[in-house]
């Protein structure tokens, strides 16, 4: 049977397995989603926005939608996985489903939840009537796949003039102790105002068998709110990701969104960003260090409805070996918002022979008193810059992390919790294989 | 302490230099003059490593022993030490980052453990005094944006951090205005001991003023034509290179 049809029969199931809010709006919502996933299915490379990423190599499998729930995941499996050195908070999920043992969450300065409770209890149904599923766009399959199986993720939600100290830790385990599994995250995510938050989601294999992660982010920023989201992707070669984030944004907010992608055998994110009011800051950064044939695809959309607003983006990548990359950032500049300020740039280095990147800078502007700019470069690492370096003693390898590092050392400085900005030195090290300390 | 015999060496199957021979002992300065494109700076670069070059011919030792199989950082632990004609920008990493990297990797490589971060400080203060150099440099982007003169400044900066056994100055004068040219002089002779051994790459004796050299070689058409005293650099003043062809 293809995939498709097996979700679709896997749909009936999925709400008669119960414990499910049949009675709610939601469903309603998850039946529509359903029907609009039968309608579009899977996204193949005719489609414009997924020319250069074919989903048939991970399409191919027969996953289940229905993970069991035996599995015996314990804290010293997945440490190494989070941030412990600080104090957070932590929605921990294996396979989908909650595990409130490894999990330290509140409901007391703010709600850090799981979905699945918020979507039963009637004090957030008002909440999750005004919030869920309401910017997620209908034109993506996937985006209505992952409504139509949604029942599982973090709930957050911010009362307003609240500044949370301890950063979020949104962390997805899959043991695939079913042979293949597909999983659905969905997350809400709603910020007061003049609220802070910090999040760091992370989506982790700790098995051999292959994994889909079909995600869905709402985020909500309401006037003067400020987010600040980290994505750390650096899974197994038999995970892969399709992660969508849809972030709202009420006048005064910043909401920032850094990306950094090490690992996982295809990694495409969506992030669509949707300006509600004046004065409003989108910052979206990240970084991307992949080698073997592995492939990574960032789709950005901006949409600036408001005066005086400003979005910055600035990606960068390094690709070894058969590596691929594509960069599709696209700005939309309504009519009326003007005096904008966007900017975007994509930076990338071609380490492996056979590495690539599409690159795509998209600029649509109807306002005439903006200040946009887009640039892209592509590199080599420089030969000379090598020898310079060897000739003062500093071995190849480490001559080269040197200068990858520095090269994508910009946007790392852009990470505002110090434990996370470590852990992420390490990985680079990690991944550029040298034992040396880059903080500079 | 280097010994060059026969070195025949060049690019994509073109020879550039054409059969070297070179004798340097411990205390030597030796300055290698020579119209341009004579191949002053393949010289220097295929003696610290450049794999750009090919060996077609020949030999280059080190203490007896043959270095022409060892990487340019291999080289680099052995005490050879290049300042650049044209110095590479760095961007991202600050000049003390770079520096202490690369001293710290020599002393990997010689079983030493990292230098202490205050050890490393001091010197890097002393250093810096030696050169007079600007310490704002020291924390901004290697290279990048310095012009010329402060470029050279900080090749001879790196060469006093790493102490070499065989320092190659390439056209270290080119860039340099005559009081930093004085200062960079200075720093160069300051480090010489009888132990080291210095090649001086110029176009012109100006430097040679400054910094005496023991033996003047001739470079020309990617061969040696002429060698002597540090008279030869006066008469090549004085006459041009014409009538030496
Ligand atoms: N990387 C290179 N690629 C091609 N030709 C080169 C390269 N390096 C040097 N050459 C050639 O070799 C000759 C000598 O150059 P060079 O060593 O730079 O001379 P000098 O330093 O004496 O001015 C010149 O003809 C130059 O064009
Ligand atoms: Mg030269």
């Amino acid at each position: 049977m293809e995939l498709k049809d097996k979700l679709l029969a896997s749909f009936m199931a999925f709400e008669n397995k119960g414990n499910i809010d049949l009675d709610s709006d939601v469903h309603d919502l998850r039946i529509k989603a359903i029907e609009n996933f039968e309608k579009l299915g899977f996204p193949t490379k005719k489609n414009e926005e997924w020319k250069y990423t074919s989903l048939n190599p991970i399409l191919k499998y027969d996953y289940s939608v229905f993970p069991s729930l035996d599995n015996n995941v314990e804290l010293k499996d997945i440490k190494k996985y989070f941030l412990h050195e600080i104090e957070s908070y932590r929605i921990v999920f294996v396979d989908g489903v909650y595990s409130s043992f490894l999990s330290d969450t509140t409901h007391e300065e703010a709600d850090v939840c799981i979905l699945s409770a918020a979507l039963k209890k009637p004090k957030y149904k008002m909440i999750i009537d005004h919030y869920f599923d309401k910017i997620t766009s209908k034109n993506d399959s996937l985006s209505s796949l992952n409504t139509a199986f949604s029942k599982e993720g973090a709930f957050i939600n911010i009362p307003k003039n609240t500044i949370l100290e301890k950063p979020i830790q949104v962390l997805f385990f899959s043991t695939g102790s079913e042979k293949e599994l597909m999983l659905n995250p969905r997350n809400l995510i709603i910020v007061g105002e003049n609220s802070h938050v910090q999040i760091y989601e992370r989506h982790q294999n700790l098995n051999k068998n292959k994994i889909l992660t079909n995600c869905v982010t709402e985020i909500f920023a309401h006037k003067r709110a400020i987010v600040n989201y980290y994505k750390v992707q650096n899974d197994k070669n038999n995970a892969s990701i399709i992660d969508h984030t849809y972030i709202q944004q009420k006048e005064g907010s910043i909401a920032s969104v850094n990306t950094f992608t090490f690992g996982g055998k295809l990694t495409r994110n969506n992030i669509n960003v949707y300006h509600e009011g004046e004065h409003i800051t989108t910052n979206l950064n990240g970084i991307t260090i992949i080698e073997g044939k592995q492939h990574v695809d960032n789709h950005t959309i901006i949409n600036h409805k408001h005066e005086n607003c400003e979005s910055h983006e600035l990606y960068k990548g390094i690709y070894d070996d058969s590596a691929s990359g594509v960069f599709n950032g696209k700005v939309i500049v309504d009519k009326k918002a003007q005096k904008t300020n966007a900017f975007q740039q994509n930076d990338n280095i071609l380490v492996g022979d056979k590495a690539s990147i599409n690159a795509k800078p998209q600029l649509e502007i109807f306002a005439d008193d903006v200040k946009c700019s887009h640039g892209c470069t592509i590199g080599q690492i420089d030969k000379n810059a090598i020898f310079y370096m060897q000739s003062r003693g500093i071995p190849i390898k480490e001559a080269k992390a040197l200068l990858l590092f520095a090269f994508g050392n910009e946007v790392i400085n852009k990470v505002k919790i110090p434990a996370l900005k470590s852990r992420i030195f390490k990985l680079i090290a990690e991944k550029l294989k040298v034992d040396m300390g880059f903080e500079i | 302490m280097l010994s060059i015999k026969n070195l025949h060496a060049g690019i994509e199957g073109k020879e550039i230099l054409r059969g070297i021979n070179l004798e340097i002992r411990p205390g030597e300065v030796h300055a290698i003059m020579g119209p341009n494109g004579s191949g002053k700076s393949t010289l220097s670069s295929v003696i610290a490593g450049n794999e750009t070059y090919e060996i077609f011919e020949g030999e280059i030792t080190l203490d007896g022993k043959n270095i022409l199989d060892l990487s340019p950082d291999e080289r680099a632990h052995k005490g050879i030490f290049l300042s650049f004609q044209y110095p590479i920008e760095i961007p991202g990493v600050t000049t003390t980052n770079f520096i202490k990297t690369a001293i710290n990797a020599k002393r990997k490589a010689q079983g030493l453990e990292d230098l202490p971060a205050k050890d490393m400080l001091k010197m890097i203060r002393e250093k810096a005094e030696l050169l007079k150099m600007d310490r704002k440099f020291l924390s901004r982007s290697l290279n990048e944006g310095f012009s010329g003169g402060e470029k050279k400044r900080n090749e001879i900066f790196q060469m006093a951090m790493l102490e070499p056994k065989l320092a190659i100055l390439d056209e270290t004068d080119s860039g340099l205005d005559i009081d930093a040219l004085k200062v960079v002089a200075n720093g160069v002779n300051k480090l010489r001991n009888k132990d080291n051994a210095t090649i001086v790459i110029t176009h012109y004796q100006r430097l040679l003023d400054y910094i005496i050299p023991d033996y003047v070689h001739v470079l020309h058409n990617g061969k040696i034509i002429k060698s002597g005293g540090k008279e030869l650099a006066h008469e090549l003043e004085a006459k041009g290179y014409d009538w030496l062809k």
